[in-house]
Order: C-alpha cells, then sequence, then structure tokens
C-alpha cells in the first residue's frame, strides 16, 4: 500500500497531483498518452458492439431463468436428497449469474446501446434485496468516479473494515476479522444497508427524507424478496411435503450467492498491491490520471472462461473499472491490450487466481486489525 | 381474464423481481409485461424493393381501422430502431406492414425480415381514416403513400356495394407500382372503383398539381369528392395548395422526416418539456449543464459519461455524442445528458 506524501515532484512534472509511486516514472505527456490509447480501445470495441454482443447478454439471460425454474421447480420435491442437492444447486447459479453477469452489467448501462426496455439500466430490478436504484447511486455514482479515492470512495472497507493504512486505527478494528466472515453469508443484507447511507444522514449530507424513501423502497423489495424464498417456494413445496427442505435449500442458495458475491467483490480492490489515492492527489485530474488511478486502485482474478462468467466478468475488475460501461463479454479481449500497455508503460497490473487473492485480502483484512 | 390476472398475480410471487411474462418468453416470444411483440408470419415480395410483412401480434395490440399505422420496433446490430409505417391490410384482416427499401431500417426490414422474426410494436394509431357515412372517394397517392389508401380500398370496395372510389395513383413504372396486381383485378370486379395510373416513366412528367389540369383529365368530378392524399412531402404540398385554392376537403398523411434536422449543426436550442423550459446551449455546454444552468433538477451521476444515472429520453432532434463527436438519436432514445450536446434544436422529456 502506497500513500505517496505530496511534493515529491520530478522538476519536469507540472501538475499539482502527485501521482502514486508505482506511477511516479511517467511524466505527463506519458499519461495523457496513455489516456488517448485507452480511450481509442473504448472506441474500438464500441465501434464493434453488435448483433452478436445482445445474442450473448439473451443468451445468458434465457440461461439464469431456465436454470432458475428448474431449480425452483426441482425443490418442490426438495425432501429427496438429490432434488434437493440438483435444485439448490440450479438455484445458486441462477441467482450468481442474475446477480453479476446479468445484473451488476445491466445496471451499469453495458447494454442499453441495446435500446432494450427489457435489459436496460434505467429498467432492471435485481434479484438481490438492495434496489437497483439505491445500488446505483452509491455503486456508479460514487465508487466509481472516485475509486479507491480515501475519505471519497466509502467502497474502501464500506464504513465498516479498515482496509487500508490510511484509514486511522480505532479500538473496534479488533474485530476486522470477525465482520468479514459474518458479513459473507448475508453480504445482501450488508449492502443494502450500506446503501442506505447512513454516514451520510449523519454527516448532513443525506436528508432525512431521502433515507425514510430510501427505507421504503428497501422494506417493499425486502417483502417481496423474502416472500418468494422463504415463504412462497417452500409453501408450494408443502404440497409433497418438502417445505422444510425448501426452506433450508433457498436459505443455502442465498447464503452461497452471498459468499460468492462477497469473495469476488473483495477481490476487486482489497489485495495487496493495489494503491489508493488521498484527495489531494486526484486535484485537477486529467483524464489519463483518471485511467491510471482505476489501474492502480483494482485487481483482476485469474481463472477460465467459467470463472469469469460466475464472477460477472468483475474478473476483469481493471478493465471494468477502466470502461464500466462495456459490455463484460468483450472485457477479455480488452484485458489483452490492456495488460500489454501497462507492460509498455512499466504499470503493475495486479492478478492472481482466486484462491491467492481472497487468501490476500483476508491477510490484509487480519493485519490491519492491529495498528 | 379475472383468472388470468389472478393467476399471473400469484405467479409473481415466484418471479419477482421478473415478471411471470419474463419467463413465459422461454417458450413464447411474444410473451412481455413491457414492450408490446409481434411475430412474424410471412414476408411477401410485391415489387423488387418492397415486400408485405404479416405478423401475429401479441396481447395488448388493438385491431386497426383501415388507414392507420403502427410503430414499429427492430433491430439492427444488436440496436433497437423504430419507424412508424402504415398498416396496408382492410380493417378486420391480421395486419400487415408494406414497406419500401428506403433508409437504413426499411431496407433492413425488407432484406432482412424472416417469418419467426420477432417485431416490436405499438399498437395503431392516426386519424388518417375513411369517413364514417358513405360517400364519393377520390384518393391521390404516390409511390409508398398508397400503402394506408390500400388498407381503406381492401376495407371498403370488396365488402361495401355503394362504395365509390376513385385512386390516381401515381409511380416510375408498372414494375415498381404497389399491389398493381390487386388493384386491376378489383378493377374487374368492382365497377364502384375505377383506378387511374400514372406512371412518370412512360409519361415523361410527373403529376402536375400546380393547375388542375391533370386531374380534371383524370377524374373530372374530383370537387365533388372527399379527397385524401399520401405520398412525398413535396406532393402532399401541392395537393395541399391546390385544394386550398379550389376550397374543397382533402386529408393528408405525412409520413415522418426520415433525416433529423441539425446533423452538422453545433448547439441549438433545447427543450425539457416537462420542465416547460428552453435555453440555448452551445456546441461547449452538455445537455446537463444546460439544464442545471437553466436551475432545472436533472439527473446526474459521475458527469463523464459512465454511471448512465443522467440517462433522459429524447423527444426530437440530434445530440452530438462530447467523446466521438457523433451525431446521433431518435425520439424515444435515451441520451446521456452529462456527454451530449445539441447537434441543432433538441427536445427531452426532463
Amino acid at each position: 500500500m502506497t500513500i505517496v506524501t505530496p511534493f515529491l515532484l520530478d522538476s519536469g512534472q507540472r501538475t499539482a497531483a502527485p501521482k502514486p509511486s508505482t506511477a511516479a516514472h511517467l511524466t505527463d505527456a506519458q499519461v495523457e498518452d496513455l489516456g488517448r490509447e485507452l480511450d481509442a480501445l473504448r472506441e474500438s470495441v464500441v465501434a464493434t458492439r453488435g448483433a452478436k454482443d445482445a445474442a450473448y447478454i439473451r443468451r445468458v439471460i434465457a440461461t439464469q431463468r431456465s436454470l432458475e425454474l428448474a431449480g425452483r421447480a426441482t425443490l418442490l420435491l426438495a425432501k429427496h436428497k438429490p432434488a434437493w442437492i440438483a435444485g439448490t444447486g440450479m438455484l445458486t447459479v441462477a441467482k450468481i449469474l442474475e446477480n453479476m453477469e446479468i445484473g451488476h452489467n445491466v445496471l451499469h448501462g453495458q447494454w442499453d446501446w441495446m435500446r432494450d426496455p427489457d435489459i436496460h439500466s434505467t429498467t432492471w430490478e435485481w434479484d438481490f434485496v438492495t434496489p437497483s436504484k439505491a445500488w446505483q447511486h452509491t455503486h456508479n455514482d460514487l465508487h466509481h468516479t472516485w475509486t479507491n479515492v480515501l475519505g471519497k470512495d466509502r467502497d474502501v472497507g464500506y464504513n465498516v473494515f479498515r482496509v487500508d493504512e490510511g484509514q486511522p486505527w480505532q479500538w473496534w478494528n479488533l474485530g476486522n476479522p470477525l465482520y468479514n466472515a459474518m458479513l459473507a453469508p448475508f453480504f445482501e443484507f450488508g449492502i443494502a444497508i450500506y446503501d442506505l447511507e447512513f454516514d451520510q444522514v449523519r454527516e448532513g449530507t443525506k436528508s432525512k427524507a431521502d433515507l425514510k424513501q430510501g427505507l421504503k423502497a428497501l422494506g417493499a423489495k425486502f417483502l417481496k424478496q423474502v416472500a418468494k424464498d422463504y415463504v412462497a417456494t417452500p409453501a408450494a413445496a408443502m404440497l409433497t411435503g418438502s417445505g422444510k427442505q425448501a426452506l433450508t435449500a433457498t436459505v443455502t442458495a442465498n447464503a452461497a450467492r452471498n459468499v460468492w458475491a462477497h469473495a469476488v467483490i473483495f477481490c476487486g480492490h482489497f489485495p495487496e498491491g493495489v494503491d489508493t489515492f488521498t484527495e489531494e492527489q486526484i486535484e485537477g485530474e486529467t483524464r489519463g490520471d483518471w485511467y491510471l488511478r482505476q489501474m492502480l486502485g483494482s485487481a483482476n482474478i485469474s481463472g477460465s472462461k467459467l470463472m469469469h462468467l460466475m464472477t460477472g466478468n468483475l474478473s476483469f475488475q481493471i478493465e471494468h473499472h477502466l470502461f464500466p460501461d462495456l459490455p463484460s463479454n468483450r472485457y477479455a479481449e480488452v484485458a489483452v491490450k490492456v495488460r500489454e500497455i501497462c507492460e509498455r508503460y512499466g504499470l503493475p497490473y495486479t492478478t492472481g487466481p482466486l484462491p491467492k487473492q481472497v487468501g490476500s485480502y483476508w491477510a490484509k483484512i487480519f493485519r490491519l486489525a492491529l495498528p | 381474464m379475472p383468472q388470468l390476472r389472478l393467476f399471473t398475480r400469484l405467479a409473481s410471487a415466484f418471479t419477482t423481481p421478473r415478471s411471470p411474462e419474463d419467463f413465459l418468453r422461454l417458450i413464447d416470444p411474444l410473451s412481455s409485461a413491457r414492450q408490446l411483440r409481434g411475430l412474424v408470419t410471412a414476408v411477401v415480395p410485391e415489387t423488387a424493393d418492397s415486400v408485405t410483412i404479416r405478423f401475429r401480434p401479441g396481447r395488448g395490440w388493438n385491431a386497426h381501422e383501415a388507414g392507420q399505422w403502427a410503430r414499429i420496433g427492430v433491430e439492427i446490430d444488436g440496436v433497437r430502431h423504430w419507424r412508424s409505417y402504415s398498416l396496408s391490410t382492410g380493417a378486420g384482416q391480421d395486419p400487415a406492414i408494406t414497406v419500401t427499401a428506403m433508409g437504413k431500417v426499411s431496407t433492413a426490414l425488407v432484406r432482412g425480415t424472416r417469418p419467426g422474426d420477432v417485431l416490436f410494436l405499438a399498437p395503431p394509431e392516426g386519424d388518417f381514416v375513411l369517413p364514417e357515412s358513405p360517400r364519393p372517394l377520390l384518393m391521390l397517392t404516390a409511390g409508398s403513400g398508397l400503402t394506408p389508401v390500400m388498407s381503406m380500398i381492401r376495407t371498403l370496395v370488396p365488402r361495401r356495394a355503394d362504395a365509390d372510389l376513385v385512386l390516381v395513383h401515381s409511380s416510375r413504372s408498372p414494375e415498381d407500382s404497389l399491389f398493381r396486381e390487386e388493384l386491376l383485378e378489383l378493377t374487374d370486379q368492382f365497377p364502384g372503383f375505377r383506378l387511374v395510373q400514372w406512371f412518370t416513366g412512360e409519361r415523361g412528367r410527373r403529376l402536375d398539381l400546380a393547375t388542375t389540369a391533370d386531374l380534371d383529365a383524370a377524374c373530372p368530378d374530383w370537387r365533388d369528392r372527399a379527397a385524401y392524399a399520401c405520398g412525398p412531402a413535396d406532393f402532399l404540398d401541392a395537393a395541399e395548395a391546390l385544394w386550398n385554392r379550389e376550397e374543397g376537403e382533402l386529408r393528408v398523411e405525412r409520413f415522418a422526416a426520415v433525416v433529423a434536422p441539425g446533423s452538422g449543426g453545433e448547439g441549438g436550442r433545447v427543450t425539457f418539456e416537462k420542465s416547460d423550459t428552453e435555453v440555448e446551449a452551445d456546441s461547449g455546454t452538455t445537455l446537463l449543464a444546460a439544464g442545471e444552468d437553466a436551475g432545472l433538477m436533472m439527473r446526474s451521476g459521475c458527469r463523464m459519461g459512465i454511471c448512465h444515472a443522467c440517462v433522459t429520453p429524447l423527444l426530437s432532434g440530434q445530440v452530438r455524442d462530447t467523446r466521438t463527436g457523433e451525431v446521433h438519436g431518435e425520439p424515444g432514445h435515451l441520451v446521456q445528458t452529462c456527454v451530449s450536446t445539441a447537434a441543432g434544436p433538441v427536445s427531452l422529456d426532463a
């Protein structure tokens, strides 16, 4: 973790924004070149978006819905062990696909270019307890704009964890690993509470009226979600005497999805090798600087095609942060070029297999529990 | 129907946040809670450049009146485009549109539509329809302007013994004259229907509406008829001018302009319809900034084109993407106001 003190600038550098040490060797002109190259890379994908991409997302959606339908139907017989296992498995995979490759990416506007009101950032509601609109605000508007800027990006620790040396230690940070272990299976509720922005209300930057509205929207969504998984599905399964088993199945599917989503998302910005930034550092930030911050502030996960699909292509976190609204199925080809650009500019490109990245952020969670 | 609604309500408890229709679409391509759809049942060639596309609409469609049009959405390279097309079948018949390959969307429809394709639809609209009480009629059409009138002819002529209808249709040649054989058959069968074909290629000139001479020759009693006209803009302008001079009664159907104004222009007048506000914005002012400068509550997020929090429906005009310089936009498109400037006059649903 690198915190660069201001005023350590080479004489050739004019900007008021000192770069993190990992990029200190770049001149302003080089950063602008980098920005132009990345702009061109984005354009090359935008220019070739088309029927194949549209077919891709529709295929994923059809697969997801088939799995969800089949999973729920199978759970009607959940008292038989094989049905419980198969149904829970299908429902878990369906929920993961819905949240990650579909929901997260649709809500980013990655598919808005199709102008299909059924697959659009303004109409999509996801199978996750926090309402889409609330999440789009804290995630798209705030986190993606202020990525890894301490004091600005609330996603750096979600107001709960100490994940950076730049965050002053408090006694309650001792519970860091405990909180994280507790959060994982209930991740969707953690995010729902986080999206209400109680801290902003305390600070007076969010009105009580807005909070009330947020609570109302969350309440309505919560009831529907709970009714679906924990009332309607088990009630239907009671017809075959499988009510209790169906309930344990839906609880398991939601918890498994939560643990998976939590793991993938924490791999995005918390493993070793990822930089954070101070507010002074981003003063007068140019487009090139912004790109640089996104690259240095994110980490990828390496793996198979299936792995990328199941992470919603957030395994290409670096590419996603550079181009949050490019269709996720194109990140793999973008990654090849981003990696090449990083090598050419002498910039780190943080990546590793899932177990390594998970281990890395857990190590940090433990280490930073102590002062 | 009430049972169906109860079933849908019950099913949605299992499908939330999706609708039951979203899942039904796995087996029924017309199922949708959000967007009316139609399944193409046949594509019939009419001329070298035009086809009739028959479709079976899903729930939510209303039967059309003769002469009405519908908005049709079609996907080109994965992107949905909308255009309005007159329905060419008679009232009470299954709907169909007859499309001539002109412009990007029509060309894609003519060349690319196959039975089994899904079209996106909006229910029929329009008041270019037959009079309520029977009276002698004159139809004046040119090119593909025949389509809504064909619907009227198919509705009226075979079904009403008292029909009295004269069609004066202008086209380049017999080969690219729409519905020609059917029209000739109808003239044979029904004495109340008369057809005057004006082939500009053979005559060496267009039907002249600057004076009444051509009309007098084609249909001597034209002044005594309720008149309808449909065709290109200049054709309709001339017809309207003539009927105004003669103080006659003429109903006109115009097709929306294909070429949007302001292409190549920089900046322009921005109208925020919901807020009832108009401002002049130059080429350096984004639509978001223009709205905010005018004191409006604009939706916004990252202000750099990444988060899509600011997207607003375009009502008319075109915008320039500040990132690419590309001028784009059609009514109904969602534009990112934070990275768009006006390219000529623009109207937003904000």
